[in-house]
């Protein structure tokens, strides 16, 4: 009996944990003032190491990109005319008959976009669906949760992530993400970003509440004149599902390094098939006729 | 911050971060806050979602420049200009508060007939004495004039009208400083001055509050103390001091250094404000400095007449004796008598400038032969960073504690100028300091807020906290001295200095502390708080205090902290809000547990808000006394309607409608009569280093300032055509100031981790100098090199007619650490201020050029390794996150 309840345990499986309200992130980049709090409070609690000392120029970013080793990332886009380029002086008239609203309209000449990226723990996730061994789950809390230990390196995931979220580490071999802070929220508590993060930029709970509070933040900046604001990943595209860590933006996605209309890498899968059918007719037609060929 | 304390009473933002949340329209100007103090800067985002108009105005777009609705770039250094051309905006307009400017300020006192403004003066004031640079000849000129009526009162004029009334003086003072002539000096536009003028005025009156916000942008120039002097002077204008969303922020750089301001580490203090003895024989005896005191200590000249001497008369000073008494009683308890002036004789006399820069610069000629460092990093931290290094090794011998080996620890053998260690004959000691977790006590910062921080583990190996170390040496040294029967030792022999633990302290866990010699910090805040003497009772506030002896305070603003033995108020955490913003039961806040302070401003004259929307405190007429959100910084029971007795004294000569209670006349100073040495109203000099002429006087820069004469602070002449490029220094979020803590931190350095320097596209396209490559940044003192990081985000600025460049410098690096860069501060001249000899970082003049210079660079110290603990318990390996994996022999590259 010992014997065969040992061979038999790894194909056990306990009853999964039951569903607890889905988290996620809402990241409102009108709010965020780029300090990294987040970056480093993210490394603090994973304990992840840091990723070398590389002067890039690239703004005030030094990290690059999502990685094993970073899984938040705050990301600058500088965008200012060139100075030859400034608008006409408003004459000055005494208070009272002044033009408060023209004065305001030319007070910034630029603007300085921030944003801290994420896992976006997506709906309907590729990486999870192109995992062969079950390291990538939906957790009882909706988010995708990476499971280090049964990885295997294959690096399907590496693949299929169409906002290239998830590296395998160089330390381990594995593959590594944001776990949502799966651990801090089984103790409920909220993920160590959104605890550090000083603004509130990033927003962190119910994932239906953060919905519904993101479109009410939209129409508020709407209201306020601040027409550019939209939400980035609330809603499902034709290619692409809901992301669990969505984002209110001010500009085009591939400013803050987004892509603009992420797909499912299923989509390609019927040209895949289609190649791969059209491959195999002409091989097979290649080898008949050699063997005709040669039977004659 | 003889700014605030000049312009209010008290030398401390009049508010607290919180409230800026309730502000209709925010000025950030001379500091970076979104960068700088980011936790802060959420109450100022709350501001802005509630509708609040946000102001930024600097050399450099910012990530705080990010976030506002108003951006305006000026030249480093013309600060002055900008804010008194708002200034004549405002009075041109009529767009300041009537009654508040009529009843809270001195816009209605007649000045002396022998003061003669700068402005008729080619920027000096009367009074000023070439020979030794200061204002000192002519007698007390910017006092007040005496009323005919009663020589006790100032003569004032109620219709503003009077030639010499302080509101003329200002009209007259500010008239050159038109919007279009401070936009020539400060290289922006008059409608970028008129911009922020309009939208500070119209969000403030009795509806709205306008706050300003500033730091060491502000006062690490020449000229600092008078920017804060022209904010002090816009915010009483429009009536913003003392209500709730009003107020000026004073955004402190390091922590807690309100609290070392408050127990300062200052040479002419003593805790909490009260001045430090002169040699001069207005401080002669006790009885002298009683009569003289602070008024003499703050006046600029020494002179036997003048405004200052009102102040131990009339307003809250007049409590000095109980003050200086108790803590006389604090320091030396028994051996505290009257007839031997309760020891004051015992507290050594100032003898001249003893400041931090003027030492260094002794240290340089060779007059200083031991130094403690505590916390500090001059060797890259402080202006002319080379001059200082030079002047560690001049020393005999150096004690450092700190985390970690920095800079001024390691610049006998790390620093790159350095060729031979054996030549250097200072003797270092570096003894590793305990960090925040692991020391219990306080931190006072910007807020004046005194919060209570909890032990929470040992620190390891022989680190140990700074009061530890300071006991013991003070233990050390009465032992050596116990024996002696010299006078000169019973300042010694007699302090008090029993701080140990009564029973051994406990950690959080339950276990007992391993460090069994360490002083217990809550003795400390006891002794702070203060004391009765008779039955050792605790002082439950400072009015308690009394001057016979019969009671032990060792800073007065900080009493009522410790109210009961086991009631440590800096320890409450209760976060319920009174009022709109008001927590009044999270730490402590001095004086007297007050957030706002000159809050009786917050009611009209009558005593009633000025507006329900920004009501704060009010009389009760029923009660009889003031009540509302915040404990009144007013006597409790003091009628709107009160009118002081002829020949008065004390509070008694504070009248019921003059919020300014540290004042002898009660009111807010638009007219500095004393506390201010370098002229009693802001005037625009030039930074000592300048690309430009002072278009508006012949006196070119700041007259009382004061530079080292070292042959290696060499200063440019004004517009030098060598230097024409205008620079200044800052701080990243991402480090912390010269790097002493942040550079050895992985986590920290791999945000930013290599010295740059931030110019605009023409500077770089000028000299051919590429973004990301090499560039040296030259000055008449040093030349260092750091990667170029071209961006828009710095504009060139058209000023009298030219193109000037700017660049920025962070101030992070140096040559110990994990990441090693130059060292901004060795292009920084070593200059001083006469209020507060403050240096002037923030604006030097420069040149630059591609390339790299030849000097060998400091090498890397890979000190830490990140994650450096250890594995998490109780957790199978697997499960193990992944930077406590063993990482031995792999090698991690981008």
């Amino acid at each position: 009996m010992g014997i065969l309840s040992d061979l038999l345990y790894p194909f056990r499986r306990p009853a999964p944990p039951a569903p607890r309200t889905a988290t996620g992130f809402f990241t409102d980049t009108t709010l965020c003032i780029g300090c990294k709090a987040c970056e480093v409070a993210c490394k603090q609690w994973n304990q992840l190491p840091s990723d070398g000392f590389t002067f890039t120029g690239d703004s005030y970013d030094n990290t690059g990109t999502l990685s094993a080793t970073t899984w938040r990332h705050v990301t600058f886009a500088e965008q200012f005319p060139s100075s030859d380029a400034q608008p006409p002086e408003p004459s000055i008239t005494p208070s009272g008959s002044l033009d408060i609203q023209a004065l305001l309209a030319q007070a910034q000449s630029g603007r300085w976009l921030m944003m801290s990226d994420v896992c976006k723990h997506c709906s309907t996730a590729p990486c999870e669906i192109a995992c062969p061994t079950g390291a990538l789950i939906v957790n009882e809390f909706a988010n995708v949760y990476l499971q280090n230990d049964i990885c295997n390196g294959c690096g399907y995931c590496v693949a299929a992530c169409p906002f290239g979220v998830i590296t395998r580490s160089e330390i381990d071999g594995h593959a590594h993400k944001c776990t949502l802070c799966f651990d801090r929220q089984r103790d409920d508590m909220i993920p160590a970003c959104a605890k550090a993060c000083p603004t509130g930029s990033i927003q962190f709970g119910s994932i239906e509440e953060l919905r519904e509070r993101a479109r009410k933040r939209v129409e508020e900046l709407m209201a306020r004149g601040v027409t550019d604001a939209y939400l980035y990943g609330d809603a499902p595209s034709a290619s692409y599902s809901t992301l669990g860590a969505f984002f209110l933006l001010l500009d085009d996605p591939s400013r803050y390094g987004l892509p603009g209309n992420p797909a499912r890498p299923q989509l390609s899968l019927a040209a895949d098939w289609l190649r791969t059918a059209v491959g195999a007719i002409i091989s097979v037609a290649i080898v008949l006729a050699v063997l005709l060929t040669h039977a004659v | 911050m003889p700014g605030l304390g000049a312009s209010f009473g008290r030398g401390a933002a009049t508010t607290f971060q919180r409230d800026l949340s309730n502000s209709d329209c925010i000025l950030i100007m001379g500091s970076n806050m979104a960068e700088a103090h980011p936790v802060g800067f959420r109450w100022v985002l709350k501001a802005r979602e509630r509708g609040a108009k946000l102001i930024h105005v600097d050399p450099r777009f910012t990530r705080t420049s990010a976030m506002a609705d108003v951006f305006t770039a000026i030249r480093a250094g013309s600060d002055l200009a900008f804010l008194g051309a708002v200034i004549h905006y405002i009075l041109e307009h009529e767009l300041y508060f009537h009654e508040y400017v009529l009843d809270y300020t001195n816009a209605s006192t007649i000045i002396n007939e022998s003061y003669i403004d700068a402005e008729e003066q080619e920027g000096l004031f009367s009074g000023f004495d070439v020979k030794s640079g200061r204002y000192a000849s002519e007698p007390g000129s910017w006092g007040y004039s005496a009323s005919t009526e009663d020589p006790g009162q100032a003569e004032t004029d109620a219709t503003l009208s009077h030639p010499r009334c302080v509101f003329q003086i200002l009209k007259r003072h500010f008239a050159r400083y038109t919007p279009e002539a401070a936009a020539e000096i400060c290289g922006c536009t008059a409608s970028d001055i008129v911009r922020v003028a309009e939208l500070l005025a119209r969000n403030s009156g009795r509806e709205h509050t306008s706050a300003i916000v500033y730091a060491v942008g502000w006062t690490q120039h020449s000229t600092g103390v008078q920017m804060i002097r022209a904010a002090g002077i816009i915010q009483l204008l429009l009536g913003n001091i003392g209500r709730p969303g009003g107020g000026i922020m004073a955004m402190r750089g390091h922590c807690s250094i309100q609290g070392s301001t408050d127990l300062p580490t200052l040479y002419d203090l003593l805790p909490s404000y009260l001045p430090h003895p002169n040699v001069a024989p207005e401080h002669a005896t006790l009885r002298d400095y009683i009569e003289n005191g602070r008024g003499f200590a703050t006046s600029h000249n020494a002179d036997s007449s003048g405004s200052w001497q009102d102040e131990a008369v009339a307003g809250y000073w007049s409590n000095l004796p109980a003050f200086i008494v108790s803590l006389l009683k604090a320091w030396y308890g028994d051996a505290a008598r009257p007839e031997n002036e309760f020891g004051y004789q015992w507290i050594p006399k100032n003898d001249g400038d003893h400041s931090q820069l003027v030492t260094f610069h002794r240290m340089y000629e060779g007059e200083v032969r031991g130094l403690f460092l505590i916390g500090q990093n001059p060797a890259a931290g402080a202006p002319n960073a080379a001059l200082n290094r030079r002047a560690l090794a001049n020393l005999d011998w150096l004690v450092v504690r700190d985390w970690f080996e920095h800079e001024s620890a390691s610049f006998w053998y790390a620093d790159p100028a350095v060729d031979d260690p054996k030549q250097i004959k200072t003797e270092v000691f570096f003894l590793p300091a305990a960090s925040i977790p692991e020391k219990s006590g306080t931190f006072t910062n910007t807020d004046r807020l005194i919060q209570w921080h909890e032990k929470a583990i040992d620190p390891p190996g022989d680190c140990r906290s700074d009061l530890w170390f300071i006991y013991h040496l003070g233990l050390r040294l009465k032992e050596l001295y116990r024996d002696s029967t010299l006078t000169r030792d019973d300042p010694i022999k007699f302090l008090t200095w029993e701080y140990g633990f009564d029973r051994p302290e406990m950690l959080p866990d339950g276990r007992i502390t391993r460090i069994s010699d360490e002083p217990d910090s809550a003795k400390v805040l006891k002794e702070i708080n203060g004391r009765r003497i008779s039955d050792g009772t605790l002082l439950k506030s400072f009015t308690e205090c009394a001057d016979d002896g019969s009671t032990a305070c060792g800073a007065w603003t900080y009493s009522g902290v410790f109210p009961d033995e086991d009631n440590n108020r800096a320890r409450s955490r209760d976060s319920t809000i009174v009022g709109s913003t008001t927590y009044p039961n999270w730490g402590y806040s001095w004086p007297a547990n007050r957030r706002v302070m000159y809050n009786r401003a917050s009611a009209d004259p009558d005593g009633r808000p000025w507006s329900e929307r920004k009501k704060l405190i009010w009389w009760d007429a029923t009660a009889k006394k003031w009540t509302g959100n915040d404990v009144p910084d007013f006597e409790a029971d003091k009628p709107p309607s009160y009118v002081p007795a002829a020949g008065a004294t004390g509070m008694d000569a504070i009248a019921g409608n003059k919020p300014f209670i540290m004042h002898a006349d009660g009111a807010g100073h638009l007219f500095a009569p004393y506390g201010i040495k370098d002229g009693p109203l802001p005037t625009h000099y030039e930074p000592r280093e300048s690309v430009v002429s002072n278009s508006l006087h012949q006196t070119q820069t700041n007259p009382t300032l004061r530079v080292s004469e070292a042959d290696i602070n060499q200063l440019a002449e004004e517009t030098d055509p060598e230097f024409p490029v205008v620079a200044t220094t800052y701080r990243l979020t991402e480090h912390y100031l010269s790097g002493p803590m942040s550079r050895f931190n992985s986590w920290l350095n791999e945000l930013q981790p290599e010295m740059f320097v931030e110019l605009g596209p023409e500077l770089a396209a000028e000299r051919g100098i590429e973004h990301r490559g090499w560039m040296i940044v030259t000055t008449k003192r040093a030349e260092i090199e750091a990667r170029a990081m071209v961006t828009r985000r710095i504009r060139p600025l058209m000023v009298h007619g030219r193109v000037v460049h700017q660049i920025g410098l962070p101030i992070h690096w140096g040559y110990a650490g994990e990441t090693v860069g130059s060292i901004a501060n060795d292009l920084t001249p070593m200059l001083m201020g006469l209020n507060v000899s403050m240096h002037e970082a923030k604006t030097f003049t420069c040149n630059v050029r591609t390339g790299r210079l030849r000097s060998k660079p400091a090498r890397a110290i890979p000190v830490a390794q990140r994650p450096d603990s250890g594995p998490v318990p109780e957790t199978p390996g697997f499960a193990q996150p992944e930077g406590r994996l063993d990482r031995a022999g792999l090698q991690r590259k981008k």
